[in-house]
C-alpha cells in the first residue's frame, strides 16, 4: 500500500577508529570514496573503543563496520570488535579494516572474523568493488 | 535496541511493514516532545544538543537524537558524522542516536522523521532532538516537525542582511549565539535582537541565548527557554492546534506519497498513456485520468 518502487535501500557503513590512534586521513579518504559510491557512511571519529563502534553500529542499524587503525594494535582491538559483535548478537554485521597490517596478521585475523583487510596502496575502487560484490543487493540508489 | 533501530530502517525505506507496525504500536506511542536545531554547517548544532544530552541524562530523561545530514544528490551516497560531537554518549542505553540521511526522496525528509520519533516515543524516549543542517529547505522542515525549533548562530557568519534574507527569523523559537567565547558574538545577538524588533508583535518573542557548547556554557539556559516554550505552547492551546495541523498534513503527504507511486506506475506500464503526454505536452489531461482510473477507482 505505502509507496515501494522508489524506496532506496542504501547500504550503511560505520567507521572509526579503534584504540588510541590519531591518524585519520586515510579513513576519511577511504569514508569519502564510499560516499561518493553511493554507500552511507556514519564516521564516529577517533579513540573509539571495540563497544561504542559496536554499539553505534547497531543503533545505526549499519550492514557493515570498517574499522581502521595504524597504532598497531590490530590484533587485539580489530578481533575485540568482532568478539563485542557475538556478545551483542550482532554477527551479522560484516567487519573490515585498514592500516598497516603486516601479511602474516592479514591470514590470522581473517580466522579471527574480520572478513577483508585492506593494506596502504590498496587502490579505492578494489574497496568499492569488494563491498559491492559482499552487498550485490544495496548500494547507490 | 536493535528492534528499534531496524524499524527506523524501515521507516527510512518506506517499507510497507511501517504501517502495520505504526498500528501496532499506537497504544503504546506517548509523543515525545521534539527540539529542532537548524543552522549552518560548523556553528556548533551537535556540541550543543552533546550538552543537551548530558543535562537531560542528569534529570534522569531518556533522549534521542535523529541528526540528519545531505546525501549526494549523484550517488545517493552521505558521510554521516554528527555523532562524533556525541560519542561520549555511546555506551548509555538511555541515550539513542541515529543518523539519517535525507536521501532526497520526494516525500522529504519530514515523514520518515516523523515515524522515526514516534516509533523513539514507543520506546520512552523523552525527548526527541532533531539535528539538521541548515542548507536549503531541510529547515524548513525541521519547523514543521520540532515543536521547539532552535536556530543557531555564531559570530563571523555576515552581517544582519544575511539573517533577512535567510528567513531564519521566521522559524526561531529560539535562537542560540554559540562560540560566545569568540568575539563579536555581542554584535550577532545585537543585530538580532534589531531584526526582532522589527517583526510585528506576537505571543511568544524568541529569546537569544549565548552558549559557549564546547565548555558547556549556556545549556541550562538554553534547556530553560526550551521549556519555557514548551509551557508557553501548552497554556495558549497552540500544541493542541499545532498537533492537529501536523497530523492533517502528515496524512496529506501519505497520501500524495500513494499517488505519486501509482501515477509513476501508471506512466511507467501504460504506453499510451506516455503516447498522449508526448502528444499533449502538458501533463494535466493524463494526470486527470490517471487520478481517475489509477487512484480513485483502485482500492
Amino acid at each position: 500500500m505505502m509507496a515501494t518502487k522508489g524506496a532506496v535501500k542504501p547500504i550503511r557503513i560505520v567507521m572509526g577508529k579503534v584504540g588510541l590512534d590519531g591518524h585519520d586521513r586515510g579513513v576519511k579518504v577511504v569514508a569519502r570514496a564510499l560516499r561518493d559510491a553511493g554507500y552511507e557512511v556514519i564516521y564516529t571519529g577517533l579513540r573509539q573503543t571495540p563497544e561504542m563502534i559496536v554499539d553505534a553500529a547497531l543503533q545505526e542499524d549499519a550492514q557493515v563496520i570498517g574499522l581502521s587503525l595504524h597504532s598497531g594494535a590490530h590484533m587485539t582491538l580489530f578481533p575485540a570488535v568482532v568478539e563485542e559483535l557475538k556478545r551483542r548478537k550482532a554477527t551479522d554485521i560484516v567487519v573490515f579494516g585498514g592500516g598497516i597490517i603486516p601479511e602474516d596478521d592479514i591470514e590470522a585475523l581473517k580466522k579471527q572474523g574480520v572478513e577483508e583487510l585492506f593494506t596502504p596502496g590498496t587502490p579505492l575502487q578494489d574497496i568499492v568493488a569488494w563491498l559491492k560484490k559482499r552487498f550485490p543487493e544495496g548500494g547507490s540508489t | 535496541m536493535r528492534a528499534l533501530a531496524r524499524a527506523i530502517t524501515l521507516v527510512e525505506r518506506r517499507d510497507p511493514a511501517v504501517r502495520e507496525l505504526q498500528q501496532a504500536l499506537r497504544d503504546r506511542v506517548r509523543p515525545a516532545y521534539v527540539v529542532g536545531f537548524t543552522g549552518a554547517p560548523g556553528t556548533g548544532k551537535s556540541t550543543i544538543v552533546d550538552g543537551l544530552i548530558s543535562l537531560l541524562r542528569k534529570q534522569e530523561r531518556s533522549v534521542a537524537v535523529i541528526a540528519t545530514d545531505p546525501n549526494s544528490p549523484f550517488t545517493g551516497g552521505a558521510i554521516l558524522g554528527d555523532r562524533i560531537r556525541m560519542q561520549r554518549h555511546a555506551l548509555d542505553p538511555k541515550v539513542f542516536i541515529r543518523s539519517m540521511g535525507a536521501r532526497g526522496h520526494l516525500g522529504g525528509l519530514s515523514l520518515a522523521a516523523r515515524e522515526a520519533i514516534r516509533l523513539l516515543g514507543a520506546f520512552g524516549f523523552d525527548p526527541v532532538i532533531l539535528e539538521t543542517v541548515g542548507v536549503g529547505q531541510s529547515e524548513l522542515e525541521v519547523a514543521a516537525v520540532a515543536d521547539t525549533t532552535v536556530v543557531v548562530l555564531t559570530p563571523n557568519l555576515g552581517d544582519g542582511v544575511q539573517m533577512i534574507k535567510a528567513g531564519i527569523l521566521e522559524i526561531a523559537d529560539i535562537f542560540v549565539v554559540n562560540k560566545s567565547d569568540l568575539e563579536g558574538h555581542k554584535r550577532v545577538a545585537l543585530e538580532l535582537r534589531g531584526m526582532l524588533n522589527l517583526s510585528p508583535k506576537a505571543a511568544w518573542r524568541p529569546p537569544i541565548i549565548a552558549t559557549a557548547a564546547v565548555r558547556q556554557e549556556g545549556i541550562e539556559e538554553l534547556w530553560a527557554a526550551i521549556e519555557a516554550h514548551r509551557k508557553h505552547l501548552e497554556t495558549t492551546g497552540r500544541a493542541s492546534a499545532q498537533a492537529e495541523k501536523r497530523l492533517k498534513d502528515e496524512t496529506a503527504e501519505v497520501v500524495a506519497e500513494v499517488a505519486r507511486e501509482r501515477a509513476r506506475d501508471a506512466l511507467g506500464e501504460d504506453s499510451k498513456l506516455s503516447q498522449r503526454l508526448l502528444q499533449d505536452g502538458t501533463p494535466y489531461e493524463v494526470a486527470d485520468e490517471i487520478l481517475r482510473n489509477h487512484i480513485m477507482n483502485s482500492e
